[in-house]
């Protein structure tokens, strides 16, 4: 062990762990934690409450599932995370991978990969809205969060206090308890850098998805904070996870202030060390010039996507209210994602059946982009994509995917129409 | 270009991650996600807008402005290395917590928090030594007359 190591400063419990004592798995967990902290200069650590896996097997690969499978070969005592700890969306859903053409060897890979995290004793949720559905986090605790959408949530609508933590940061927190503590655990990280001024109030969820995007593309640092004034009255939990997502997604940016609404701006003199002088003024016209610059799918739409982030009861629900008594086009597939937990209660409640009837498959414990898009598009022959996610259509272009944004409605009635 | 192209310029930043390494440099003022921007099994960039679509990055030390986008990074790059389809170093002007948790997680070497604006102080084409643990790249041989930065 270099001992520049001990820069960051260790506690005697941290020294023990890192000389082994607690088992192997946490010393390797707090070793990387230590080289992490050094980058940004961490004093020392912080405890965290819970912890959260971003671990698609797609990311992972071959690697990073043998990697899990290494930490979960030791003893119980040693192996089990000392937080609880949940995870991110998956790359299958077993019940739908072989109709979606998704390979046996994937699902195979995905298996062991569930198998290595419960023996580390991950709880596997399978989702990026637990602020939703598992545990919504408290004003001012710690936490090792793995997915931006929960992070920008978390931080900003909860005043909970995470950086982005991924996949082996996260794993490495749940094992040791404890994080490096720099970034948005650190008060001088969380004040605000950057004044937008909402001049119009998104009246859709891709609406607040492009005021975020906007946002975010302007910002576009994990350093800054911008500060949305002009928001009058609480938006809602999905408006509020659709504008944080695509901020997240287009920014690289890990917090917000929104003045009036989240918990760290409800006094507009107290969000900035030095207050800008201007506010950028995001309008009507901004929304829609962002929409347009996607573009139509006038000659048909191959697959039309509701993820990113999974959906909550209410959005399901809506889609639900949508569908009833239509179908999709047979040239346009439609897929709907969301946590395991919604899909037992779409089912219990009688959204599942709609869906089926209308032509559409509702996923559970997955998220598009994290499902192999590229192979998922090549297999289904799916290049057109209409989404109302500012999020999905801002990843999905890697993949090889021409993306569209249009509303819910729009999205569904191009749906049974079979373009846009 | 105002720094010049002459060799043995030298570029300090943070200290960093990983190994001491050379390798011929790839430069854009753009930014950088694992799972945004790369086709990773062919180890091109794949997003039609970037500044470097259709570029190889195996094997590159790769000169960019910032990390953007999500996590998956942080499990991409140790993937990604475990292949030998990664580049030989990631050089960044700033870095997000997920370029540096990926880069330590997979060993890959990894500066950012330069003096100046790295993508364009070094030049595509140029062959780099990158030393890590004291955050400095000193400029080995200087690009040939086709080389361009995006």
């Amino acid at each position: 062990m270099s001992c520049e190591l001990y820069r960051m400063h260790l506690n005697d419990e941290e020294r023990a762990m890192l000389a082994g004592e607690y088992g192997e798995p946490r010393r390797r967990a707090l070793e990387l934690q230590v080289r992490i902290g050094r980058v940004f200069d961490a004093p020392d650590f912080v405890e965290v409450s819970q912890a959260h896996v971003m671990a698609d097997t797609e990311s992972l690969g071959e690697a990073g599932v043998e990697y899990l499978e290494s930490l979960a070969s030791h003893d119980e005592a040693e192996r089990r995370v000392r937080v609880p700890t949940i995870t991110d969306p998956r790359g299958i859903d077993f019940c739908a991978y072989r109709r979606l053409g998704q390979k046996d060897e994937w699902a195979v890979l995905e298996r062991r990969a569930i198998d290595a995290m419960r023996a580390l004793g991950i709880l596997m949720t399978d989702t990026c809205i637990n602020y939703q559905t598992v545990s919504p986090p408290v004003f001012g605790e710690h936490a090792a969060f793995g997915d931006t959408g929960v992070v920008i949530y978390a931080n900003s609508v909860c005043g909970a206090r995470s950086n982005f933590e991924g996949g082996p940061a996260a794993v490495s927190a749940g094992l040791t308890g404890r994080t490096p503590r720099y970034g948005c655990h650190l008060d001088r990280h969380r004040r605000g850098t950057h004044l937008f001024e909402a001049g119009t109030r998104p009246e859709t969820l891709n609406d607040w998805g492009a005021l975020g995007a906007i946002v975010g593309r302007a910002v576009n640092s994990y350093w800054h904070v911008p500060v949305l004034a002009g928001i009058d009255g609480a938006p809602t939990s999905d408006e509020l996870k659709h504008f944080g997502a695509a901020l997240a997604s287009y920014g690289s940016v890990p917090m917000f202030h929104m003045i009036g609404v989240t918990p760290e701006a409800l006094d507009p003199d107290n969000v900035f060390d030095a207050r800008p002088e201007r506010a950028r003024r995001i309008g009507r016209g901004d929304l829609d010039d962002f929409h347009r610059s996607f573009g139509r799918h006038e000659d048909g739409v191959d697959v039309v996507v509701f993820a990113a982030p999974q959906l909550s009861l209410a959005e399901l629900q809506r889609l639900g209210d949508l569908l009833r008594g239509r179908r999709v086009h047979p040239d346009t597939a439609m897929l709907i994602a969301t946590s395991p937990e919604n899909k037992a209660a779409c089912d219990r409640m009688g959204f599942t059946a709609v869906f089926e009837d209308a032509g559409a498959l509702l996923l559970q414990g997955v998220c598009f982009y994290q499902m192999r898009a590229r192979e998922l598009g090549e297999a289904n022959g799916w290049r057109r994509l209409l989404t109302n996610s500012a999020k999905l259509v801002n990843i999905i272009q890697g993949y090889g995917y021409d993306p569209v944004i249009a509303s819910m409605e729009t999205c569904v009635d191009a749906a049974v129409r079979g373009r846009y | 270009m105002g720094t010049g192209n002459r060799s043995g310029r030298e570029f300090r930043g943070h200290a960093g991650i990983g190994e001491r390494v050379s390798g011929v440099a790839l430069v854009a003022r753009d930014d950088f996600s694992a799972r945004y921007d790369l086709d990773r099994i062919r180890g091109i960039f794949s997003r039609p807008a970037h500044a470097l679509h259709g570029e190889s990055y195996v094997g590159r030390v790769l000169v960019l402005n910032t990390a953007k986008g999500g996590v998956a990074t942080a499990w991409m790059l140790h993937e990604m290395c475990s292949r030998g389809m990664a580049p030989a170093a990631l050089l960044l002007n700033r870095a997000n917590p997920i370029m540096v948790q990926g880069a330590a997680f997979a060993g890959l070497p990894f500066i950012d928090r330069f003096e100046v604006d790295v993508t364009r102080s070094l030049h595509t084409g140029e062959t780099v030594r990158v030393f890590p643990s004291e955050g400095l790249v000193r400029v080995e041989s200087s690009a040939g007359p086709e080389a361009a930065d995006r």
